[in-house]
């Protein structure tokens, strides 16, 4: 059992574990705020260490170096999250928005959220990694309703409705896999881990493998919120307190996407199932023609950045079903970006609805001049993930087409054109946001200005997370590009 | 196939009521009957767990079929109960498709499961076909019963009825472990929804299809 030796891996776990029950026992909400970062950081760089020492595998637990990218990302932005939300939660506990209770409630959840990432992302066996998305359902579920008010509860059990329907159907799917491997593989244990599986898979019965990954495409496929499986997504993104907006679209889509990318190579290792590619791409494509028209009628800020998510899990789709180290290489490139300018840009939008007291983007006006920093870090922010040069989000859009035109020229160009609509509609509602005449921030105005310490901490993970953006498209460095190009290569 | 045809068969037999209160719980018109048959979906599949311990000779399931019996069969039926009391809905389901479609739709949903699992060639593995239909058809009946009711507590007793079907999958799995963890892992939510009802009063249920509630909380009209 190495997994119980206090290493990178077991404080990876740890960490955030301790964090949850700590900060759900803690009276007192300010402090809770910066323990909260505390042990954020800590798991961060418990994170960093497992990327650079993988522990052997376990049979319950396991890092290659697909996790452990995304394990350092989720450490990433849950640190820089929990940075940001020390200056934007307590200003909801200080003009009594949230009332304490809610506010220990929600940094207990926020540490028990990132622990369920964490777990699921070095999952080895099939069983742990489902209750590892099961706990993340119900600790967003939790977050989402903090607010008690009638949309908020209402989006809160929409999101849990729709998804336990989702982790429901995948459980289905995990027993089906397990049955398929156990004939192979015996009773026990070894039947359901993802390393022990995945060189025997070949022999596993195929048409119990197709029939699992069915339910499991629907399953996870919903909480990735892939199109038609979409409808909890918009909601509990704009329902929710905006940090919480920042983790769903920033790390919650990612992991469920990275399930799905597991068991995908299961089911590539077995020649006669069915290719899972294809099946994939047509999610894929139609989420981001779905997105791409949903983003011209928002009226909600949150929202339009939700449907844009959408739209950019339809791409992840498309460019892992097409397969291929280069697509692949796209792919995780471009989820690594949008997991950074996403989270940076509803940091963003966060402190402007805050200031504006309003999420309407009718009521956000002319932000460049109201609010010059708030306004230019939008307009920033906006351009990258529509996919400007020279941020990374670009680099990767444009791989994913290099990649996809010599396979399939028609839907090359049919991405490349929902891509432009796309682009068009934020620019379109961009304009207004932060360009024109200035609406009033009565959030601003009145309330004495918040303490530079405050502005800073609200505003440096902004900064972090774009430079981040920028470093990738200017100049990738080799390690990670190589370290990219090598995970991109096992995917197949 | 070690056992005995007697085994399986009576197996299958314990699967097979799952199956028909799965069916029950579409026709029933009064909220209590909904309930009540539920709960005798329950304690079905509380004693395909026990049956499947004692042929499997897996004690650990015997555990799973405790709490099955406990937890599902009685203490959820009875807080179901109570809460649609308390909260006056305890007249009639509401659906959103009439009880004959809703059947034929069930009816079609069984036939697609024996379509899809029977053909396969699975002899040899550590289930029989015949119970993953089963399992199958019990799953497909309660997401079913989910989309056709709109009352809340009507599309929960759907959900828990769609666990019932993983549960009936689980345990007639052969040497399956973390059966025991999963079933409590899948009991928290269900807590968390009867939860749900109860503080927040949740009457009726919100989906994309629901028109009263695109206009009430879309928020989204410029």
């Amino acid at each position: 059992m190495t997994a119980l030796l206090p290493g990178p891996l077991t404080l990876t776990l740890a960490l955030p574990l301790l964090g949850a029950l700590l900060l759900a026992v803690l009276p007192g909400w300010r402090p809770a705020a910066w323990l909260n970062v505390g042990f954020s950081a800590a798991t961060l760089a418990a994170a960093a260490w497992l990327a650079v020492d993988h522990p052997p595998p376990g049979l319950f637990l396991f890092i290659d170096d697909f996790n452990a990218a995304l394990i350092v990302l989720t450490g990433l932005v849950g640190f820089s999250t929990a940075l940001f939300s020390a200056a934007y939660i307590n200003r909801d506990g200080k003009n009594k928005r949230l009332a304490p209770r809610h506010l220990r409630l929600y940094h207990a959840m926020y540490q028990a959220f990132m622990f369920t990432l964490l777990l699921a992302l070095s999952a080895n066996n099939i069983g742990i990694l489902w209750v590892a998305v099961e706990g993340a359902t119900l600790t967003t579920v939790l977050m989402v309703s903090l607010y008690r008010t009638k949309p908020a509860i209402e989006a809160a059990w929409k999101y849990f409705i729709l998804c336990s329907v989702g982790i429901g159907l995948a459980l289905f799917g995990t027993i089906l896999v397990y049955l398929a491997a156990q004939t192979v593989m015996g009773d026990g244990s070894p039947a359901m881990a993802f390393s022990l599986m995945t060189p025997r898979a070949a022999a596993f019965q195929p048409e119990l493998l197709n029939l699992a990954f069915v339910f499991l495409l629907v399953g996870y496929g919903t909480k990735a919120g892939l199109v038609p499986l979409h409808a909890w997504l918009p909601d509990a993104h704009a329902e929710g307190p905006t940090p919480i907006s920042a983790v769903l679209s920033g790390l919650l889509l990612n992991v469920a996407f990275y399930v799905l990318l597991r068991y995908k190579r299961l089911l590539a290792a077995n020649p006669h199932t069915l290719q899972p590619g294809p099946l994939l791409v047509g999610l894929g494509v139609l989420s981001v023609l779905v997105a791409a028209f949903m983003l011209y009628r928002r009226g909600d800020i949150k929202r339009l950045f939700a449907y844009s998510s959408i739209e950019h899990m339809g791409l992840l789709a498309v460019a892992f079903g097409t397969g291929g180290a280069l697509a692949n290489f796209a792919g995780l490139l471009h989820m690594l970006m949008h997991s950074l300018v996403k989270s940076a840009i509803f940091f963003v939008v966060g402190l402007a609805s805050q200031a504006a007291g309003s999420q309407r983007i009718a009521d956000i006006r002319g932000l460049t001049t109201s609010a010059p920093l708030l306004g230019w870090s939008l307009v920033v922010g906006v351009l990258a993930i529509a996919g400007l040069p020279p941020f990374g989000v670009f680099t990767s859009e444009f791989l994913l087409l290099n990649a996809l035109v010599p396979r399939a020229p028609w839907l090359g160009l049919l991405l490349l054109g929902l891509l432009l609509l796309a682009f068009a509609a934020l620019v379109l509602r961009l304009h207004g946001l932060a360009f024109g005449p200035p609406s009033p921030l009565p959030g601003r105005d009145g309330a004495k200005p918040p303490r530079l310490f405050t502005r800073v901490v609200g505003t440096a993970p902004i900064f972090l997370h774009m430079a981040l953006a920028v470093a990738a498209g200017i100049a990738l460095p080799a390690a990670a590009a190589s370290w990219l190009w090598a995970i991109a290569k096992q995917l197949g | 196939m070690a056992h005995a045809p007697f085994a399986y068969n009576l197996a299958h037999l314990i699967g097979a009521t799952v199956l028909m209160m799965g069916f029950g719980l579409l026709y029933q018109r009064r909220m209590t009957a909904v309930i009540r048959t539920y709960a005798l979906q329950a304690m079905a599949l509380a004693l395909a767990a026990a049956w499947q311990a004692a042929i499997q000779d897996a004690p650990h399931l015997y555990a799973t079929a405790l709490i099955i019996l406990l937890f599902k069969g009685m203490a959820v039926p009875a807080a179901l109960q109570w809460l649609v009391r308390r909260l006056g809905i305890h007249r009639t389901v509401e659906t959103a498709l009439g009880i004959g479609p809703t059947l034929m739709a069930g009816v079609g949903l069984v036939a697609l499961s024996i379509v899809l699992v029977i053909p396969m060639d699975i002899a040899g593995t550590a289930i029989t076909r015949e119970s993953v239909a089963l399992a199958m058809s019990v799953v497909l009946l309660g997401l079913l019963m989910m989309i056709t009711r709109r009352n809340a507590v009507t599309q929960v007793v759907g959900f828990m009825s769609l666990e019932n079907g993983l549960l009936l999958a689980a345990v007639g799995a052969h040497g399956m472990p973390l059966v025991v963890e999963l079933s409590i892992a899948f009991s928290v939510l269900v807590a968390m929804a009867l939860f749900g009802i109860f503080f927040f009063r949740i009457r009726e249920r919100f989906d994309s299809l629901e028109l009263s509630y695109l206009e009430t909380s879309r928020g989204d009209s410029q």
